[in-house]
């Protein structure tokens, strides 16, 4: 007797860690593909799986074989007009023999190309940027809860007492005990009116109805007016609330003076954010404004590929940005976001208008404010003035970035602001 | 056969499968399989779901595997190529065990699944049951026993030295599995409980081996002899891996128990790398013969044969080498047409036939070809069997590529002149023997500084690959002292070497 056993349930999943040992040991060669996936995705593009192709020589494991040359004699199917002795000219490199051995030239190689999940795509990307495990988790799973009505329950504290409810209970529970007796009462009444005709009120079965009547009146009084079980109380869960909209503002500066790195630099940043703020929002917008000596708000493409040249204000960016709050993200229903980038320098006669724009205009408004400044050199002015602002509001926040990896503590202080 | 009854009604309409129809199908096919007089063992049906069938492809097959990431590598490939469609699964994977586990693809129709379980469970089975290379070298009863325990224990090691520690042995070993492999010499039965109970008495064992190797104290008679010294081994040893689990100096037992671990799954994949032509032309030409018997007694429908036949016309197919499609002779269409080939030459042999195949030419079909499936492997089933008409049909034509000569030679087509040439050079196309390169372990410098020498000597003046030397570091990882590897021509002259040192930790 044979059996067919259904193994569909179990063992799913086997390869996993296999997979894991995979992408383990090519840790390297599939983060350098990564770098280059993020230099081309979009900014609100980042939570997802990627392809990554890594070459295949390296993840070839060698073993001893035969190599080009010597003597070989092969059997081919499919002959159409050869004879025997026929000489054929030796095709170029590999093509000859049976298809399995490589081309000496190591040229033309298929990479190696695999699908990584949303989950492993996150790891490597936070990997390069130094992320605490803590944050990592904070990151993938940030979820506020509200308490939402859910019905009453027949417990809780008193505050929480429906009175309609309870009493709605109590007068349903009075009912139906006093039915039975109520019942008796009508049909006593009616037997009593009939013998009252026949006898006296001094006659025995008279006075034992009388009695009977006094009787059913008092088991009727005493049923309680409202009892420990009638109470109810309005109950309420833990509801995951989706945080309605945000919009966040990405404001760098395109003056000559920031280079392709800078900008990588301050993209990373921008994905991190726009990565964090997926997390609490449903829905958010963003808005990029490039700013030379003028601002303008421009789209991702124009945002971190045109390259303008002269000089700095950043105060147009600021007053841009203002203007647009006002125009389309009334602070009431958005959470404003803005994250800038620059490498410091700005017109001298205008970081003190950027302090008044901010402190008036921007951020009684913000959410968060982070500015992050990549540059190598000694600090500009406009860190200066931006002191003042950050001694003056909690919620601004600025950091020097040299490398990449520099990005992490300005977040961290983003999450901890959200801890309190 | 006397039961097969006419008017019978197919067992189903449908293209969907339920256990029950499996179950029926699966009688049936049981029954005319044994009417034909396969002997197999007891078959054990599992339905697995796609993504548990990559797991299977990507661990080659097994049920049960140890990790490794090159496993992990096949499984991204393999899903790769699934997802994109350019590979379908539903052909069989079956384990060479006892009982014979086959999967069933879950996805697959009901035709596909019938077709499995001919092709599986009956023909690969029985293949594995009778033939001699497996009946010799492989235990059926104990390679998921042995698996399981391979398992448990690398993961130990693991967990107690480090899974980088244990990569890093595996990484070597797998390098040189297939000089892992004893051609000549039976290995011992695998155990789990034995194998266990062994573990602990060898490596202490081995240990005290290794030592005498390396005694440093002098003895007597060496001092005053000045002759050549004598090598170690004596005789040069084609099994490398079980040279280096038996002797290399500084490995841990644990890192020896590895090795032996990889070198045993390879000798038990050793015959199936050598019958590859006959074992999938054995289990497709039954499953060809089963399903059409089915057929014929009425027990399915024209459209189960239609999508059937489709499946297996592509299976067989035989692009020609001009072809975008050619990628080598298909295992399954040469030995599908050889199978089919000596039923014919039994049954309707012509004049040629009886000159060529002068044994078999009348015979009763079924006990020649039982005969030629128990005693063959590819190399001697093609020198014997393939015939004239078989080469003609393929236009098989053979070329001799050599790098003394500016052009390719057409030596032999398949005309009458050609045969007998076609015949062995395809033949020796399938001697593994020959395909991979010889290399044994030649010497040890046991008195000097211990290094390792390979000897490779050439066939056909073959060279190596450059890979080869990847492969001697690996070498040099497990041996933990020098190695050289030195390729000598027919005269014995050294003509290339490659040399490594051990990595520095």
């Amino acid at each position: 007797m044979t059996q067919i056993v259904d193994r569909r349930l179990n063992g799913k999943n086997k390869s996993a860690v296999n997979r894991q040992k995979f992408l383990r040991r090519f840790r390297k060669q599939i983060k350098k593909s990564i770098e280059n996936v993020i230099a081309e995705r979009s900014v609100t593009d980042l939570d997802k799986g990627e392809k990554v192709s890594i070459p295949q020589k390296d993840t070839s494991e060698p073993f001893f074989h035969h190599g080009q040359g010597g003597h070989r004699d092969m059997v081919h199917p499919g002959n159409k007009e050869f004879h025997q002795g026929d000489t054929i000219p030796r095709p170029q490199s590999g093509a000859q023999g049976n298809g399995s051995e490589a081309s000496d030239s190591g040229e033309g190689e298929d990479d190696f190309i695999f699908e990584l999940s949303r989950e492993e795509f996150l790891q490597f990307f936070f990997e390069d940027l130094e992320l605490p495990n803590l944050v990592k988790t904070k990151l993938s799973t940030i979820t506020e809860t509200k308490k939402v009505r859910a019905g009453h329950t027949s417990e809780g504290i008193p505050s929480n007492i429906n009175v309609v409810r309870s009493l709605t209970g109590a007068m349903g529970r009075r009912i139906a005990l006093r039915s039975p007796y109520k019942k008796e009462l009508q049909k006593i009444d009616a037997e009593l009116n009939d013998l009252l005709k026949r006898h006296n009120e001094s006659d025995q079965i008279i006075i034992d109805l009388r009695d009977r009547i006094k009787h059913l009146k008092n088991k009727i009084r005493r049923i309680p007016f409202i009892d420990s079980f009638d109470l109810r109380y309005d109950n309420r869960i833990n509801q995951p609330i989706p945080t309605t909209q945000a919009v966040m503002f990405c404001i760098m500066d395109v003056s000559g003076s920031m280079g392709r790195e800078e900008k990588d630099i301050a993209k990373r940043f921008f994905m991190l954010l726009y990565l964090f703020l997926t997390r609490t929002y449903e829905k958010i917008h963003i808005v990029f404004i490039s700013h030379h000596t003028v601002a303008s708000e421009v789209d991702e493409e124009t945002f971190f590929y045109s390259r303008e040249t002269g000089g700095t204000v950043v105060s147009s960016a600021l007053k841009l940005m203002a203007s647009i709050i006002q125009d389309r993200y009334s602070s009431n229903d958005w959470n404003i976001y803005a994250a800038q980038a620059s490498d410091g320098d700005n017109w001298h006669n205008d970081s003190k208008i950027c302090i008044n724009l901010l402190n008036k205009n921007i951020m009684p408004y913000m959410q968060y404010y982070s500015y992050i400044e990549i540059t190598p050199d000694q600090h500009q002015n406009l860190w200066e003035e931006y002191t003042r602002i950050q001694t003056n509001w909690d919620n601004f926040a600025m950091k020097k970035i040299e490398k990449i990896s520099d990005i992490y503590p300005v977040f961290r202080k983003l999450f901890e602001k959200h801890d309190v | 056969m006397q039961n097969s009854i006419k008017n019978n009604m197919p067992i189903s309409q449908t293209s969907e499968w339920t256990f029950d129809l499996i179950e029926k199908y699966h009688v049936e096919i049981e029954r005319i399989a044994s009417n034909f007089g396969l002997s197999t063992y007891p078959v054990q049906l599992e339905i697995i779901s796609a993504e548990q069938m990559m797991d299977a492809y990507s661990s080659v097959g097994m049920p049960v595997g140890y990790s490794h990431w090159t496993f992990g590598k096949e499984f991204v490939n393999t899903e790769k190529n699934y997802k994109r469609g350019q590979m379908g699964l539903a052909y069989e994977i079956v384990i060479n065990s006892d009982p014979c586990i086959a999967y069933l693809m879950e996805e697959n129709s009901l035709p596909m699944q019938a077709l499995v379980i001919a092709h599986a469970a009956y023909g690969h089975n029985s293949f594995f049951k009778n033939n001699y290379l497996f009946t010799t070298w492989t235990s059926a009863d104990s390679i998921i026993d042995y698996l399981l325990f391979a398992k448990n224990y690398i993961a130990k090691c693991e967990s107690r030295y480090g899974e980088e520690a244990v990569e890093n042995i595996l990484d070597s070993c797998h390098a040189l599995k297939n000089f892992g492999v004893d051609r000549y010499k039976r290995p011992p039965k695998l155990s789990l409980q034995e194998e266990k109970n062994r573990q602990q008495e060898r490596s202490d064992y081995l240990q005290s081996q290794v030592n005498e190797l390396w005694r440093t104290i002098p003895d007597k008679e060496q001092n005053n002899e000045n002759s050549t010294p004598a090598r170690y081994p004596s005789e040069p040893q084609e099994n490398i891996l079980y040279f280096i689990e038996k002797h290399a100096p500084l490995l841990e037992p644990w890192q020896r128990e590895i090795v032996r671990i990889v070198r045993k799954i390879s000798q038990y994949f050793y015959p199936q790398r050598q019958t590859q032509v006959m074992n999938e032309g054995w289990a497709t030409f039954w499953h060809y013969t089963i399903l059409n018997q089915l057929y014929d007694e009425g027990l399915c429908t024209d459209g189960f044969m239609m999508e059937f036949l489709q499946s297996h016309t592509n299976v067989v197919a035989q692009p020609g080498f001009d072809s975008p499609h050619y990628s080598g002779i298909n295992p399954y269409a040469l030995g599908f047409n050889m199978m089919t080939d000596i039923r014919r030459i039994c049954e309707k042999p012509t004049n040629e036939d009886r000159e060529w195949l002068p044994d078999i030419a009348g015979s009763d079909w079924n006990e020649t070809m039982h005969f030629a499936m128990r005693n063959f492997k590819d190399e001697s089933f093609i020198g014997q069997y393939l015939s004239p008409k078989l080469m003609r049909d393929f236009k098989l034509f053979a070329i001799t590529d050599d790098d003394r000569n500016r052009k390719i030679e057409v030596s032999a087509i398949h005309d009458n002149s050609g045969y007998q040439n076609v015949r062995s050079t395809l033949s020796e196309q399938y001697n593994l023997g020959s395909n991979e390169p010889n290399i044994q372990v030649y010497n040890v410098d046991a008195k000097g500084d211990r290094s390792l020498t390979l000897r490779h000597t050439q066939y056909l003046r073959r060279p190596l690959d450059k890979s080869a030397y990847e492969v001697i570091k690996h070498v040099a990882r497990l041996w933990g002292f020098d190695v050289k590897l030195e390729s000598i021509d027919e005269k014995e002259k050294i003509i290339k070497t490659f040399e490594c040192s051990p990595p520095k930790y």
